[in-house]
């Protein structure tokens, strides 16, 4: 469990870092926290060429108040800054409930906000719940900046919209309207493992408590997060019952999503998680947009 | 006499441990060494056309790449560990490991070529250039079809995969159950998992060619048989080759196989190169290539009166040995040695077929074929006492063995090839401390029906098991008294963390009178002492810890022989205390023991007839027959029967393993146990495909219990001392982990008490426990 032979670039400056990743292209890897990448490089499952480690770039890091209420997030935020910021806790609750339940105190020590969602892996939370939350993403490159919306950004599995010039610099999350609700809930054998199904759910409500707006975005069950949108559906302009809310997790366990089978779980008892954990989730997100 | 045994002194090694400053294998570090990696076999079963180590070779930095036939007449299987027990009509095939795969390659794993290079990095590079023509063969990965006649055979010249076929009998247990009441067959399953010990293994060989000298440092739990087998391997005089095994991060079983082919290989090219090897295996290699444990398929049978006493227990069950069996039958003789648990069981009938599979070879792995008789034995009951509508915990009162009739013999052989006997116990009170605190009776009958009326699904589990342990045939142990006054102890077997240095310390302490810190432990270095067989079968604090018994009282003989006439006063009114002799009424009259020992040692004079220099003994012990623990295990647990998801309230362990050493380390002991067991339970399960690839073969999905899955563990101890050994002591080191599997089957059927489901298989997950409660619309 050595990784093969790779050169290593450490620059001082996003520049400076950019400019590797124009000249080496597909043949480079950014290593953030490595909490993906290092063990994946020992396994020799990526033999990447080149890596360039961001980890100088300290002005990638920070966590500000965004336009409007919103917050943004510097791609190279550790985990566990984010998880005891107060203004994330603030503007952006559901992200603050979900940093706990990321891997272990120590992974979130070093694992970084950005690369979580650059890595994009299909069980990770903050994948699932910056869709939910209506994230945006800055790309930069040498030749300039584009920002994707989370639900663009991830294309499949480990694959996202990122060229292989470009770095993943910031994330942006909006204002939460009023009357709006969330949750998040996960189910994993031990807590720091890769959650077997997980849930985000983001509720806003009408004035007389019919849902207005849902967005229920799954994580563990396919190749990226999976919006269950036939489930949304059933709900707009709804009166929240438990019924409603019961069919409303019926519809995403069966029509939404389609997990397959592991070692840890069948793909039936994925589908049973999916129904229980939505159910719950949308009860918590409802009686949180209540207030 | 100051008593220091069954102190709970806190450990000596520990602020070593804690600071970083303990010698394990990995910190061996030596000029000029060298770092091997091993090709390994990516396929389970394949006939080897060819190999062409080329590339590798040409790689810069590597220095030698060697195959089977580059070993010329070195290349020889490992030896067999465990000879067949001298049982009526066995059958027994013995194949075993070979260093390197030679013809054809039986497991995932297997290595197949050693490259040695400057560095792992430049090492590991170069077994990627290595090409290896296979022709792929069918695999055996099930262990029923492995008997198939259709099946294709792991070793090509024997008649099928059947390693061995063995009977065992007490009774007439046929005759009795033509007059049982009740009959209760059931099939049960268990599944591989692995030991997972934090530090994994790894050897490090040094050949000095001008002293014709190998020292090998090993993570072993059995150093001095690896000495005499290396010497004898390479023709040399066990005194030329010396096996140090320094503190090693875990043992539980897999580190006592006696020649992994990594043990074979370094010293092997050691002697090639002349030069010092390093391999540390990595964790993906200790899942694929370290052995494991408790694959059995049972067709069990209990037969039992209507009051609930059993006439009789039957099994006849495949046990997977893998793809070698140098362990012989250790594990299925203990599952024997189990299926009765602690029971008077006047009728017992065995029969056991071990099988060659295309899997990792099974060794003995903490627990050791016991887990696996207790889940058969106590299920059974369990199913027995719900047909009879028994209380679980009455049936087993019914059926204990009473105190009155120990030594209880079993009439079959167990591992230690003896006839089984359970040299003593008193059960019932264990059994009833347990029972007290959990608050048994209190809980089925109060809180359990309010906590089911508010819909949770809470369970109770008490589970009783017997633990043989402390077998022969022997160790023995060197003290002598240094004249800085330290006691050193000198014991040839290994330590892996078993608090070895305050526990083995606090023995000497009370024989000579001195602190436990000023004991110094030697463990596990064959220059230091060379004569043992090793840890295993929780026998340190039985076999290990007499000897040091035995040793330190010739010492201490000797201390007051020497004493009595420095002092001009009889033995009998000297004490130890505070590293000195003294006169017990005459205080200033006194001789440290240092001192004591240069008067021991002098350099004129003369040392007269029948006297030794110095204050020294060494003394062995070999106990008759193994001394047999007992202990039960209660848990309260919660399920969530919609996510599956369990929560331990509350776990009781009551044991009885004879006199305590030192209460710490005991609880100690059986923390790691019970946290063991709780994989074995629920966490930890070794998944093969059908072409025999193992799936999980990582940390992330292998599920080891950490802290935040295990519960509080209250322990209450109880004291049978065993008859076998001056100490009274019995072995604990596998005690916490036995009952676990058989414990959360029962309690997690507790808590569905409107449900008839039964839990027959090992290990669970949620996943199964999905499958098993769905089918019968729980929650729904």
């Amino acid at each position: 469990m050595k990784p093969p032979p790779f050169e290593y670039y450490n620059p001082q400056s996003l520049d400076e870092a950019l400019s590797h990743l124009a000249e080496h292209g597909y043949d480079a890897k950014i290593l953030a926290g490595g909490q993906s990448l290092v063990p994946m490089l020992n396994f020799r499952l990526a033999q990447p060429a080149i890596l360039v480690d961001l980890n100088n770039i300290t002005d990638l890091a920070y966590i500000q108040n965004g336009d409007s209420g919103g917050v943004q997030i510097g791609a190279m935020t550790r985990h566990a800054q984010v998880e005891r910021d107060p203004i994330v806790a603030d503007r952006a609750p559901l992200i603050h409930e979900t940093m706990p339940m990321i891997a272990t105190t120590q992974i979130r020590s070093r694992g970084t906000f950005g690369g979580s969602i650059a890595h994009a892996d299909p069980s990770a939370e903050l994948v699932a719940i910056s869709v939910a939350l209506e994230g945006k993403f800055r790309l930069r490159s040498q030749s300039g900046e584009r920002e994707v919306p989370a639900a663009d950004f991830f294309l499949g599995m480990f694959t996202t919209q990122l060229e292989p010039e470009e770095i993943l610099v910031e994330t942006s999350f909006p204002t939460k309207p009023a009357r709006t609700g969330w949750a998040i809930k996960e189910i994993a054998r031990r807590p720091h493992d890769f959650a077997l199904v997980g849930v985000a759910t983001v509720v806003s409500l009408h004035a007389d408590d019919r849902i207005q707006n849902s967005r229920i975005v799954f994580l563990s069950v396919g190749d990226g997060p999976v919006v269950a949108e036939k489930a949304a559906e059933t709900l707009r302009d709804q009166s929240p019952s438990p019924e409603l809310l019961r069919a409303a997790a019926e519809t995403a366990a069966v029509e939404d999503i389609d997990p397959s089978n592991d070692i840890h779980a069948s793909a039936e008892f994925r589908r049973h998680l999916a129904k229980v954990l939505t159910r719950q989730a949308l009860e918590t997100a409802i009686e949180r947009a209540k207030g | 006499m100051k008593t220091s045994i069954g102190e709970p002194i806190k450990r000596n090694e520990d602020p070593r441990l804690l600071t970083g400053k303990a010698l394990f294998v990995d910190d061996v570090n030596i000029t000029g060494m060298l770092h091997a990696a091993f090709l390994r076999s990516d396929y389970a079963h394949a006939r080897i056309k060819g190999i062409d180590t080329s590339a590798a070779r040409e790689r810069p930095g590597v220095v030698a790449v060697y195959t089977a036939e580059d070993m010329g007449e070195d290349w020889a299987p490992g030896p067999s560990n465990v000879a067949p027990p001298p049982a009526e009509e066995i059958i027994f095939h013995s194949r075993t490991q070979v260093p390197l795969a030679k013809g054809k390659v039986r497991y995932v794993g297997e290595p197949i070529a050693i490259v040695v290079a400057e560095s792992r990095y430049i090492a590991e590079d170069a077994v990627e250039d290595i090409f290896v023509d296979l022709e792929m063969l069918d695999v055996v990965a099930d262990l029923e079809a492995a008997l198939d006649p259709e099946t294709i055979l792991v070793h090509d010249d024997l008649d099928s995969n059947l390693a061995a076929h063995m009977f065992q009998g007490k009774g007439d247990y046929e005759a009795a159950k033509a007059s049982a009441d009740l009959v209760i067959s059931r099939r049960i399953d268990f599944d591989r998992g692995a030991a997972a010990a934090m530090e994994n293994r790894g050897v490090i060989a040094h050949w000095e060619e001008k002293a014709q000298h190998l020292t090998v440092w090993d993570t072993t739990q059995a150093p001095i048989p690896i000495r005499n087998g290396l010497a004898a391997r390479h023709g040399l005089p066990e005194n030329q080759v010396r096996v140090i095994a320094p503190f090693i991060g875990g043992g539980f079983g897999p580190k006592i196989l006696l020649h992994y082919p990594e043990e074979i290989m370094i010293p092997w090219v050691s002697i090639q190169l002349c030069k010092p090897i390093k391999w540390i295996e990595d964790r993906r290699e200790n899942f694929l290539a370290t052995t494991q444990e408790r694959q059995q398929i049972h067709e069990a049978e209990m037969i039992l009166s209507k009051e609930g006493k059993i006439l009789g227990v039957s099994h006849t069950f495949l046990h997977d040995t893998g793809a070698y069996d140098p362990y012989g039958l250790t594990i299925p003789l203990n599952t024997e040695s189990h299926a009765t648990g602690g029971y008077d069981v006047p009728n017992y009938h065995s029969e056991v077929k071990v099988v060659f599979t295309n899997k990792m070879i099974t060794t003995p792995v903490r627990g050791a074929g016991r887990p696996q008789g207790i889940f058969l034995v106590e299920r059974l009951l369990d199913i027995a006492a719900k047909e009879l509508g028994m209380d679980p915990v009455e049936i087993r009162k019914l059926n204990f063995i009473p105190p009155e009739a120990f030594p209880y013999e079993r009439e079959i052989i167990d591992q230690a090839f003896t006839p089984l006997i359970l040299d003593s116990g008193n059960y019932q009170p264990v059994m009833d401390k347990a029972v007290e605190t959990i608050g048994y009776h209190q809980f089925i009958s109060e809180e359990q029906p309010r906590l089911r009326a508010e819909g949770k699904h809470i369970g109770i589990g008490i589970i009783p098991f017997v633990e043989t342990t402390g077998v022969g045939p022997y160790e023995g142990a060197r003290i002598n008294v240094d004249p800085s006054g330290v006691i050193n102890v000198a014991t040839g077997v290994g330590t892996q963390g078993q608090g070895h240095f305050t526990s083995f310390a606090q023995i000497v302490a009370e024989q000579l009178g001195v602190d436990v810190s000023d004991v110094n432990l030697i463990t596990g270095d064959s220059a230091e002492f060379h004569w043992g067989t090793g840890t295993f079968a929780s026998r340190g604090a039985v076999v290990a810890a007499n000897a040091i018994h035995a040793s330190s009282k010739i010492v201490r003989d000797k201390v007051l022989k020497l004493a009595s006439k420095i002092l001009e006063a009889p033995e009998e009114e000297l004490e130890l205390e505070g590293g000195f002799v003294r006169v017990a009424d005459i205080p200033r009259l006194s001789i440290s023991l240092g001192d004591l020992a240069l008067e021991a040692n002098p350099l004129r004079g003369t040392v007269e007839p029948g006297m030794e220099p110095g204050l020294e003994a060494t003394a062995y012990f070999g106990p008759q027959y193994g001394a047999a623990a007992f202990g039960v295990h209660a848990m309260i647990i919660e399920v969530d029967p919609e996510t599956m998801m369990i929560d331990i309230k509350r776990y009781v362990v009551a044991e009885d393993c004879g006199r305590i050493l030192n209460p710490l380390i005991l609880e100690g002991q059986i923390h790691g146990g019970v946290a063991m067991g709780i994989g074995n339970a629920y966490y930890e399960q070794l998944i093969y495909d059908e072409n025999a690839q193992l799936l999980n073969a990582s940390l992330a999905d292998y599920l080891v219990p950490t802290a935040c899955e295990i519960p509080h563990i209250e322990i209450e101890h109880l004291e049978t001392r065993s008859p076998l050994n001056p100490l009274g002591t019995k072995g604990v080191g596998e005690a916490g982990t036995i009952p676990v599997p058989a414990l959360y089957a029962q309690a997690i059927e507790n808590a569905f008490p409107d449900h008839d489901f039964e839990i027959l298989e090992m290990p669970l997950s949620p996943n199964k426990l999905f499958e098993i409660l769905y089918k019968k619309e729980v929650g729904r």
